[in-house]
Order: C-alpha cells, then sequence, then structure tokens
C-alpha cells in the first residue's frame, strides 16, 4: 500500500508525488492534509492534499526537499511504497459562496490551492490565485492553477514573470487600486501568511491562513503543533490547520520554526 | 519445608550509574531459580484474596504454583486465560496496589511478589519460542471494528478473536501498543515485548490496520453500517499545559511530544533516527505521576547534567508508584517540591532559560482527600533550565466524540458508558479505556476492554441494546 504511481521533479528542489491511497482519495477535502514517512528511520512528514483521483484511487502532494526526511522522500522512486501514510488529517477550508476568493500561495502553497481554487470556483466564487516564487523556473502548475481559477496572477522577486517581487507585494498593490476580496486564502511559508494577514488587517478582509507548524502525531496527542489564536491554544492538527489570520499569534509562530535547526544540520550531514 | 523469607526475593538491576547512560531496561528479571524461590513463599491459600486486587482477575495462586513446581509452561496457559498482555503487567501494573497490596503474606511480611512472577513467565515464554495459540472456534460470522490498538483494544479484540469473531482493529498511529509504544520509555517496557505481544493478537486472527484515523477517514456511522460493533479505545492523549505565561517558547514541550520523539520515533537513536528531540543540560519536569518519572529520567539518559522534577505537593504525595520514584532518585533526579511553576522565561531567540515557581505550602485536604497544595505569596524563585516538560496528565482524546454526533461525553469529555458492559449512548458502540475513564493504567484499561468485550459477546448473541 501507499505506493508510488508517480514522481518527478517539477521545479528545482520541487517534486510532485502521486502515491495509491484509495480510501484518503475517496475522502480527501480541499485544505486537508496527511502525514507520510518515506522510510522506517525518518520523521512523520505532514504533506498537503493537493490533487487526488478518486477513481484512479490515487492522492498527490507537492514536496520541497528541505531536510533529512524530505530528502528521503526525494530518493524514492516510482513502485517503492510510503513507510507509513496517513490521512486525511485537519479540517478542510470552509467552501461556501463567498464572492470574490484570493487565493495567495509560494512554494508548497501554490500546489495546497489547486483544490480550493476548483472547489471555491465551482461553488460560484470569483477565485483570484496568487502564485509567487523567486524567479520564473521554480514556479509549476501554472496551467493546473489557470484551468480552476478565473484569473492567474504571478510574482516573482527577480520579475521574470508577472509582478517584481511578492505575492503579498502584488496583493498590496491591487488593494491599493481598489480589487475587492470576500475572503483570502494564504498558504506557504510563515513569513507570507503574516504578511497577507498583515495587509488584509485595515481593509478587513476576512483571512485565512493554512499553518504549517511542527507536528508528530497529527491526532491532537502530542501538543507540538499547538499555537495561540485568539489567545487561546489551538492545535494546528486537529483545530486546524486554517485558522483566522487575524487572530493568530505570529511572534510565537515566527520564533518556533528556528526550533531544530541545529539538530536538522546534524541529521542531514549524517546522512 | 525451608523458612520462608520474610522478603521479596530480589530481582537484579542495572546499576543506576550505568543504567542512566543507556536505554535499555532496568531490572534483569528473575532467573529460573529465584521465580522458584520466589513462588514458594505463596501460601497457597484457601481463600485467596490476592485475586481480588486484580482487575482481570487472573488465577495468581494457580500460576504461581505452577511455577513453584516448575510447570512454566502450565503457569503461562493459566496466565494467559486472564491476561493477554503478562510481560507489560507484570513489569508495569502498580501491584503494590492491586494484588500485592491483597496477598495474606503482606500482613505481616512482604507481600509476594506477583507482578516479578507474572513477568517471569512472560519472559520465559517469549524466550522459549513457544507460543501456544489458543483454539479458535469456527467463525461466527459477526465483525467488530475496534478503534485504537492501546491495551483497552487489545484486550477487545483479543477476546473477541477467541470466541470466534472478526476483528479488524484501526490505529492512528503507525505502530500499535498506544502509551505502550508511544509513551512508556524502553528502559521501562522493551518495545520489543510490546510487539511480541501483539503479533500474538495477529496468530488470533486480529486484522490490524495502522494509520487509520478514525473520526477523519472512516467515521463511526460508516463502521455501523459495515460492522456488528465498534469499540472505541481511542485513550487518553490530549495534553494539559500549565496555562502560564512563557509555555509556547521554544523548548517546552508537552510530556506526550517529549515521550513521543524519544520512544515512538526513536530519538534517543538520533542521528540514526532522523526525529529531532532538544538534549537539555538542565532539564525541569512539571508534575509527580509516572508520566513525569518517565521524563525526567528520560532527560538523563539524553544527557541531562541536571533533572529537576517541579511538584506542587510533597512526595508523599506524589501519585507515582513507589518504585518509579524510587529508581528516580537513585538515577539522580532531583526533587524540586512544594514548587509550582508561575511563568517560563526565554531568551533573545524565544528559547526557555529559566522558570519562575511559586513555592507551596499544605492545607486542607482536597477532594482526592490529598492536602491541598496553597501558594506562598511573595516567595517566588527562579531557576535556570534550557528544556522544560509539562506532564501534568491528559485527558481523553475529542477527535472521535467531536465528529460524532450522539456520542455522549462527560465534564472532561471522558465518553460515557455504562459500568457494567461498556455501552455508550449510541446503539451498537462501546468504549472503554482512558478514553472513558480519563488517564489510568494499563490493567484498568484492560479491565475496562473485558467488561466491554463480554458487553459485546451479549450484544451479538441477543441483539439487545
Ligand atoms: C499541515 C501542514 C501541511 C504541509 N504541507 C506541505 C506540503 O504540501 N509540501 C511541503 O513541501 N511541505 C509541507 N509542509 C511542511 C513539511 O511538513 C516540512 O517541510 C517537512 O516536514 C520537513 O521535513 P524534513 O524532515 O525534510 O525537514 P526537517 O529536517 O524536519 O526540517 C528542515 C528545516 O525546516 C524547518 N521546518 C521543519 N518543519 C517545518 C515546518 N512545518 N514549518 C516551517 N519550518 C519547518 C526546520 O526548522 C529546519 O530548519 C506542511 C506542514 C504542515 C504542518
Ligand atoms: C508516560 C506514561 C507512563 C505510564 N506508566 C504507566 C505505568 O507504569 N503503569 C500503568 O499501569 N499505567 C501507566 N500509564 C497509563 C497507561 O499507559 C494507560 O492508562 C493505558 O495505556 C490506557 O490504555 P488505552 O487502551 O485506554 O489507551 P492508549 O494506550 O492511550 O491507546 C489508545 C490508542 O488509540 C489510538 N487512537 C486515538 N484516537 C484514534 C482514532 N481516532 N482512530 C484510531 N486510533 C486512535 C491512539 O493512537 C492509541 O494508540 C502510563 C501512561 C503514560 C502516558
Ligand atoms: S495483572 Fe497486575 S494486578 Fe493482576 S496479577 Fe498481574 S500484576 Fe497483579
Ligand atoms: S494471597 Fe498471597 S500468599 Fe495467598 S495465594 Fe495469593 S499470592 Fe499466595
Ligand atoms: S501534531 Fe501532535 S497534537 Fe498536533
Amino acid at each position: 500500500m501507499a505506493k508510488i504511481i508517480n514522481k518527478k521533479q517539477i521545479a528545482p528542489n520541487i517534486h510532485q508525488c502521486e502515491v495509491e491511497a484509495p480510501l484518503i482519495a475517496s475522502k480527501a477535502l480541499p485544505g486537508q492534509f496527511l502525514i507520510a514517512i518515506p522510510n522506517e528511520f525518518s520523521e512523520r512528514t505532514p504533506m498537503t492534499i493537493s490533487d487526488w483521483d478518486t477513481k484512479k484511487g490515487t492522492v498527490t502532494f507537492i514536496f520541497l526537499e528541505i531536510g533529512a526526511s524530505t530528502e528521503v522522500m526525494t530518493k524514492l522512486k516510482k513502485g517503492d511504497e510510503f513507510y507509513s501514510f496517513t490521512g486525511p488529517l485537519g479540517k478542510a477550508y470552509d467552501v461556501d459562496k463567498y464572492g470574490t476568493v484570493g487565493l495567495i500561495a509560494g512554494c508548497y502553497g501554490i500546489g495546497a490551492i489547486y483544490p480550493a481554487a476548483k472547489a471555491f470556483k465551482a461553488k460560484g466564487n470569483k477565485v483570484i490565485s496568487y502564485s509567487e516564487a523567486r524567479s520564473n523556473f521554480l514556479l509549476y502548475w501554472n496551467d493546473k492553477l489557470e484551468e480552476v481559477s478565473s484569473e492567474v496572477r504571478y510574482a516573482t522577486v527577480d520579475g521574470s514573470l508577472g509582478k517584481k517581487g511578492h505575492a503579498y507585494d502584488l496583493l498590496e498593490d491591487d488593494l491599493k487600486a481598489g480589487m475587492k476580496f470576500d475572503r483570502i486564502i494564504a498558504v506557504g511559508c510563515s513569513y507570507l501568511m503574516y504578511r497577507v494577514s498583515q495587509l488584509t488587517r485595515p481593509y478587513n478582509i476576512k483571512t485565512i491562513v493554512s499553518m504549517n507548524t511542527v507536528m508528530i502525531d497529527g491526532t491532537g496527542m502530542c501538543g507540538a503543533c499547538r499555537l495561540v489564536v485568539g489567545n487561546k491554544t489551538k492545535f494546528a492538527c486537529v483545530d486546524g490547520p486554517h485558522f483566522d489570520g487575524h487572530q493568530v499569534d505570529w511572534d510565537i509562530v515566527l520564533s518556533r520554526r528556528k526550533a531544530y535547526l541545529e539538530e536538522e544540520i546534524i541529521s542531514k550531514e549524517r546522512w | 519445608m525451608a523458612k520462608v523469607s520474610p522478603k521479596k526475593t530480589p530481582m537484579q538491576e542495572q546499576p543506576p550509574k550505568e543504567r542512566i547512560k543507556n536505554y535499555d531496561e532496568v531490572p534483569f528479571g528473575y532467573t529460573n531459580e529465584e521465580a522458584v524461590l520466589e513462588a514458594l513463599r505463596c501460601l497457597q491459600c484457601k481463600n485467596p484474596v490476592c485475586i481480588e486486587g486484580c482487575p482481570v482477575e487472573i488465577d495468581i495462586k494457580g500460576f504461581i504454583d505452577f511455577i513453584a513446581k516448575k510447570k512454566f509452561q502450565d503457569g503461562v496457559i493459566l496466565l494467559k486465560e486472564k491476561n493477554i498482555l503478562p510481560a507489560i503487567c507484570g513489569r508495569v501494573c502498580p501491584q503494590e496496589e492491586q494484588c500485592e497490596q491483597k496477598c495474606i503474606m503482606g500482613k505481616k511480611n512482604e507481600p509476594v511478589a506477583i507482578g516479578r512472577l507474572e513477568r517471569f513467565l512472560a519472559d520465559w515464554e517469549r524466550n522459549h519460542g513457544v507460543i501456544e495459540i489458543p483454539e479458535i472456534p469456527k467463525p461466527t460470522g459477526k465483525k467488530v471494528a475496534i478503534v485504537g490498538a492501546g491495551p483497552a483494544g487489545i484486550t477487545v479484540a483479543a477476546d473477541l478473536a477467541r470466541w470466534g469473531h472478526k476483528v479488524d482493529m484501526f490505529e492512528a498511529l503507525h505502530q500499535p501498543g498506544g502509551v505502550l509504544v508511544y509513551g512508556i520509555p524502553e528502559f521501562r517496557l522493551p518495545k520489543a515485548i510490546v510487539f511480541k505481544e501483539i503479533d500474538f493478537l495477529i496468530k488470533l486472527g486480529v486484522n490490524l490496520y495502522t494509520d487509520r484515523v478514525i473520526g477523519m477517514i472512516q467515521s463511526i456511522d460508516e463502521l455501523l453500517s459495515e460492522y456488528d460493533a465498534v469499540f472505541l479505545g481511542t485513550g487518553a492523549g490530549l495534553p494539559w499545559f500549565l496555562e502560564v505565561p512563557g509555555e509556547n517558547l521554544n523548548g517546552v514541550y508537552s510530556a506526550n511530544e517529549y515521550l513521543t520523539r524519544a520512544n515512538l520515533m526513536k530519538a534517543y537513536l538520533f542521528p540514526k533516527y532522523k526525529t529531532p528531540i532538544v538534549r537539555g543540560k538542565r532539564v525541569a519536569t512539571v508534575g509527580g505521576g509516572n508520566v513525569a518519572m518517565d521524563c525526567a529520567r528520560t532527560a538523563l539518559r539524553l544527557g541531562a547534567e541536571k533533572s529537576i522534577l517541579i511538584y506542587r505537593r510533597a512526595k508523599e504525595q506524589m501519585p507515582a508508584r513507589d518504585e518509579e520514584i524510587h529508581h528516580a532518585e537513585e538515577e539522580g533526579v532531583i526533587f524540586q517540591l512544594l514548587s509550582n511553576p508561575a511563568a517560563f522565561h526565554g531568551d533573545k531567540n524565544n528559547w526557555v532559560k529559566e522558570v519562575e515557581c511559586v513555592r507551596m505550602k499544605l492545607g486542607e485536604p482536597d477532594d482526592s482527600g490529598r492536602r491541598r497544595p496553597v501558594p506562598i505569596d511573595g516567595a517566588n524563585f527562579r531557576m535556570p533550565i534550557d528544556l522544560a516538560v509539562i506532564a501534568i496528565g491528559n485527558s481523553p482524546n475529542p477527535l472521535v466524540p467531536s465528529v460524532t454526533p450522539g456520542l455522549k461525553v462527560e465534564k472532561w469529555g471522558n465518553i460515557l458508558t455504562d459500568l457494567e458492559t461498556g455501552k455508550t449512548s449510541i446503539k451498537g458502540v462501546f468504549a472503554g479505556g482512558d478514553v472513558a475513564t480519563g488517564a489510568a493504567t494499563v490493567i484498568l484499561a484492560m479491565g475496562a476492554g473485558r467488561i466491554a468485550a463480554r458487553g459485546i459477546q451479549e450484544y451479538l448473541t441477543t441483539g439487545k441494546w
């Protein structure tokens, strides 16, 4: 089970992995994630379910090679099986008819917003997707995203496609120019989600962020994923991962990201 | 007859200074000779009251007699009739409050070392390779789903399988065993033992599905459409926090996170295993139960120079087993009693660097009968630390109830069950173990499993709710 059906590098350091998991495919909803362990020795790594095919019984996720465990994942080949593969986990997005929905994404978030765009569009929303990367060649799924969005807007740090800068810079321009949104969803690195939340606050646009805290079990048992939202402790794996970006205590989130740096460097060096 | 010793036959163990440098089990267990010697201390009472102290009603007198006669295989068979996890209970049961507390020998002398003897038999069987599989009756055609592969679920699964039902067991994590695997450390309960006992379950014909979070991948309703009954043994896996300032700093773990990293994910073998764990030099564990002892002792093995246990009452009131407290003290855990954390303070990178505690004194007894700790105003003090582990308790995992309308829970989130049958508020759904009682013990979870198994059997045969 959990056999790799297809796997390819879709941009430098970014991989797309399709896995046989019929049960998960039959249950997955936009915004949910899974936890994969590539081999016996690796970590439980949470990954957003970016696409699924109920007929084929497969789920697809996009991963960035970051540390020791995603490095093992990179080395897995078509036909290999995951040591463990659990999902779907977390709450799905609240998909409703809001009007205009802005989806802001960077790195793995581009894959993560694909099913969201599809679902929001199907509900009759105008969906504007923002996709960002350092450079043009690091973007992926442009066609897929364009297919399910009303419009896709690009930002690249080097200016090779779309706005020169970040997705939040582009969003800022658009907001200033008077574009109206009824809901914003941001997925990607914590800093991107933080910036988007800061931006939309004065406009009072409900902003949902998809938190990617450190996780272990994903069932609410360990508390590793805790964060503070609206002055209350929440567990990202079961209460989230989607929270109101205006309520999240970002100081804690941004400081926690560095927690394991030292050990992870050791772990990679010894691999 | 030789004179019976007033004391238990001692069990050899690793010396404290050595064992804190490894993760191996601390006590070695009895040799055949030691076991027989200890078994001979049993008076073979006409009215063996010891059995009343055992939540799963093991024929204690009977299995001890087999040991005394060196009929170890017969002893194993007898033991396993009532307890599918003897190697585990023999190690982690709070015997001093259960079977051994009732033992007649204990009135004047030390009681018979029932737990050690139970462990001996189970280890003997494992080391001799012949594991007897009881005969299984022909299939009844009934199917039961077990949710959670901890001691409660394992017990229900084993009983039902032995009665001929088809049993499918679903576990959220990638390994079965529940707290036995993710929580209780290797040096107290080697995981190989747990897996061996689970092998026995598989040999009984139980199908185990790991990586299945029920409530997410399948609802209880969906299970009910496929199975004749469902048992919920999802445990007490929701960690409590102190809710004091600074608890979200880097370097503050819940006990569950700390132990899961160390045990389930094998962070003590880092970097061979990739899951990282913070190896503090000065580690403060908050709490006074078995879980806290496990954390404080784990910290030493992960290289802490100082492992400090912060507890708000006095030592006499610690809920941990005496043996655990004793082992922790021997290993050098520092007990900072009558102290309660008021805040954690961090450095500029948001790493915890100090714990601030309030000094406490003992006041009037509270609901639990223990004297209530009362803060002494203005008596705060600080200690430098680089890791804190919060081990103050857990409540039932809310996931299944939160997505199962109609499943009634009590104040602390415990699933409401009928004590005689394990029935919940939903027809066909039973529950037991920590999820119904709140965090308790392995043997009580197994006892609850036994009761639920009978309840399920009754329901499957009569169809009556
Ligand atoms: C709900 C959720 C969904 C996610 N979806 C995806 C996805 O679709 N694709 C994807 O590539 N990644 C996703 N992530 C992040 C992914 O889980 C981590 O990148 C992965 O676990 C890293 O594993 P590793 O062992 O290779 O790296 P590690 O060795 O664990 O880490 C390497 C470095 O990354 C940092 N790091 C580790 N985990 C995180 C994290 N969660 N957030 C920020 N920094 C971190 C570490 O501090 C370290 O500096 C998601 C995370 C969550 C919680
Ligand atoms: C660190 C520690 C030390 C302890 N020491 C002792 C001791 O020395 N002696 C003693 O007697 N007791 C001890 N205990 C308590 C004892 O371990 C528990 O009381 C016992 O394990 C409870 O058994 P259970 O089957 O009810 O639940 P658990 O052992 O908690 O098992 C529940 C299982 O259900 C799974 N699960 C949860 N939700 C879902 C879901 N939605 N779908 C599928 N699976 C799910 C969990 O992953 C878990 O595997 C200790 C506990 C801890 C944490
Ligand atoms: S299971 Fe526990 S209580 Fe029962 S006899 Fe064994 S050690 Fe004693
Ligand atoms: S009460 Fe003690 S002495 Fe009597 S049968 Fe039980 S174990 Fe033996
Ligand atoms: S990942 Fe363990 S509680 Fe969320």
